[in-house]
């Protein structure tokens, strides 16, 4: 019972925390720059099929399984997803805030199509299976699988939040909050506003298409009903909730907003009469709506809101 | 050191800058004066490249600037504030101060990840001149606090601060004595002229005449969109011209 609970536990941190690698990217638009990005569910739908593409074994009807190793497949997701960024960018990033959102939006949409019908490079409406797992030698172990996935994405948690915090509280991070707050004091300054925008956009959607991958290593396979909205919706519940602007803030919302989710949809489950069971999925949502509608009111900065201070390097001193 | 040669803008019909020329010798504190609606601020958004002109061109040590945009100017050596002070208000008086260093390492993703200790050194070379200067203009006990809580002739001296951040060779500063009390505008005024004896060229919009007249070598005069004289202080406050659109009567 106990060792269930921790297999449980483990699991969930993983998918929790692979959620948290999504936020934190979306912690450098949002939270550091400001760019209202609505296409969350794109980019990480970029990253988890440019990796399961590349990573499974090659497959007669459909494009590609190239049989590669599984960290080529994250390092590629994370560069594809972040070259699209880089081409959507150049074209969109002139648009002010709203604008910018409804671009976004209507981009991922695009792509979700696009995988959807896309049948004989994605699969279609039947998904990516046989994607490979790490530590798959240990999956008649649930226990010892889920501990050892649980270290990995830590690390790799760890390791990403580590590489954002050294950007966001340097001179890069800077000049970010600076051209936020008044870009054409920060172009008085010589900061060219257009590239460091265009950087963060870039550098965001890598880091949550490098998520994407993960979150597909570890479930093994994906469709494209993954990639509604919904997750768009969710990643954004999950920055405002923790703390716009902190890093540790996006962590935290995603543990928690994933906690509620999976709580909730266990709770419906035990509840909610079989028949009504899909429909009553629709509630998790509006638990999340809830809670976040909570927070607003209670703290509008969110549970670990943005540190004024920036120089790390005064303070250390 | 800068040179305006026959610039003209256009907001639609209205014709805001009229076929200005004017010049500013490396060394000197210029001053530029005119009613408000003359056109000042407009001209000094020209020269900073934050709009671009209809027609003419300016040079900056004889270097044609129209085509850069504001951010390259500043690394030609030409910085410049602003009439309502733009600090990051959120950001801390220190880090606004960081923010204006030019060629930081750490600006860029890479370097900030590889190069950490040049990042590191480059830092620290920054926040010991932020904090020289923000000693030498006063703020250096608010340097960890937000840029809200300055006053607004706080505000101005920030701004200068931030500027002299990027070592420029002259400044243009839109209206530095606006809304500051005595004792600080005596600061300001002497932080100027000190600024000024270590090389920095100073072309400067102001209202307050005693101003001008303690600082500026040269005035231009502008009026409606055209530049109507120029000369020393006591030339333009005996100019009746200059008295007429601008003085008024009654100003001896």
């Amino acid at each position: 019972m106990i060792l269930d609970l921790i297999t449980y536990g483990a699991f969930f941190l993983v998918t929790a925390l692979s959620y948290g690698i999504i936020c934190l990217g979306l912690n450098v638009q949002w939270g550091q720059t400001g760019l209202f990005n609505v296409g969350v569910a794109g980019f990480v739908a970029i990253g988890a099929y440019t990796s399961a593409l590349l990573t499974t074994p090659d497959v007669v009807e459909r494009f590609g399984g190239f049989d590669l190793p599984i960290w080529i497949g994250w390092i590629s997701a994370a560069f594809v997803s972040g070259l699209a960024a880089a081409f959507i960018g150049v074209i969109t990033l002139r648009l002010r805030a709203d604008y910018l959102a409804i671009t976004t939006f209507g981009i991922a949409i695009t792509i979700q199509l696009v995988v959807l019908n896309a049948i004989t490079i994605t699969g279609g409406p039947f998904g990516i299976g046989f994607i490979p797992r790490p530590f798959s030698g240990l999956q008649e172990h649930p226990l010892l699988f889920n501990l050892a996935n649980l270290s990995l994405v830590c690390g790799i948690t760890g390791g990403v939040y580590y590489a954002l915090e050294r950007l966001i509280h340097g001179p890069w991070g800077r000049v970010l909050r600076a051209i936020r707050e008044d870009e054409a004091a920060a172009a008085s300054l010589g900061k060219n506003a257009k590239v460091f925008r265009l950087q963060a956009f870039v550098l965001g959607s890598a880091v949550m298409g490098f998520a994407g991958a993960i979150q597909a290593h570890f479930i093994g396979f994906i469709a494209p009903e993954n990639y509604l909205s919904a997750i768009t919706f969710q990643v954004w519940a999950m920055l405002i909730i923790g703390g716009s602007g902190n890093n540790r803030g996006a962590l935290l919302g995603a543990i928690l907003v994933w906690a509620l989710w999976s709580i909730t949809g266990a709770a419906l489950g035990l509840i909610v009469p079989a028949e009504y069971q899909a429909r009553a999925a629709a509630l998790q949502i509006v638990f999340i709506g809830i809670g976040l509608a909570a927070i607003l009111v209670v703290r509008p900065r969110g549970l670990l809101g943005e540190v004024t201070k920036v120089s790390r390097v005064l303070i250390d001193r | 050191m800068l040179e305006v040669r026959s610039v003209l803008k256009r907001f639609g019909g209205a014709t805001v800058v009229d076929n200005v020329s004017l010049r500013v010798a490396a060394g000197g504190i210029v001053g530029l004066i005119g009613p408000n609606g003359a056109g000042k601020t407009t001209l000094f958004n020209l020269i900073a490249g934050s709009i671009a002109p209809t027609s003419g061109k300016i040079f900056l040590e004889g270097v044609e600037i129209n085509a850069e945009r504001s951010h390259r100017r500043i690394e030609r050596g030409l910085g410049r504030t602003f009439q309502i002070p733009r600090p990051f208000s959120e950001m801390t008086i220190l880090d606004n101060m960081l923010t204006a260093a030019q060629a930081q390492s750490g600006e860029r993703m890479f370097a900030t990840w590889f190069m950490p200790g040049r990042v590191a050194r480059e830092e620290r070379i920054n926040i010991d001149k932020a904090m020289a200067l923000l000693e030498f203009l006063g703020l250096v006990r608010l340097a960890q606090e937000p840029a809200r809580v300055l006053s607004g002739g706080q505000r101005k001296l920030l701004e200068l601060g931030r500027v002299l951040m990027a070592d420029p060779r002259i400044i243009l500063l839109d209206e530095p004595g606006a809304g500051v009390n005595p004792t600080l505008l005596n600061t300001i005024i002497e932080r100027i002229i000190e600024i000024n004896r270590r090389g920095v060229t100073f072309f400067i919009i102001e209202h307050n005449m005693d101003l001008v007249a303690r600082l500026c070598q040269q005035v231009y005069v502008m009026s409606a969109g055209r530049m109507l004289f120029n000369g020393t202080p006591d030339e333009v406050i005996d100019e009746p011209a200059v008295i007429e659109t601008y003085l008024g009567a009654g100003t001896q």
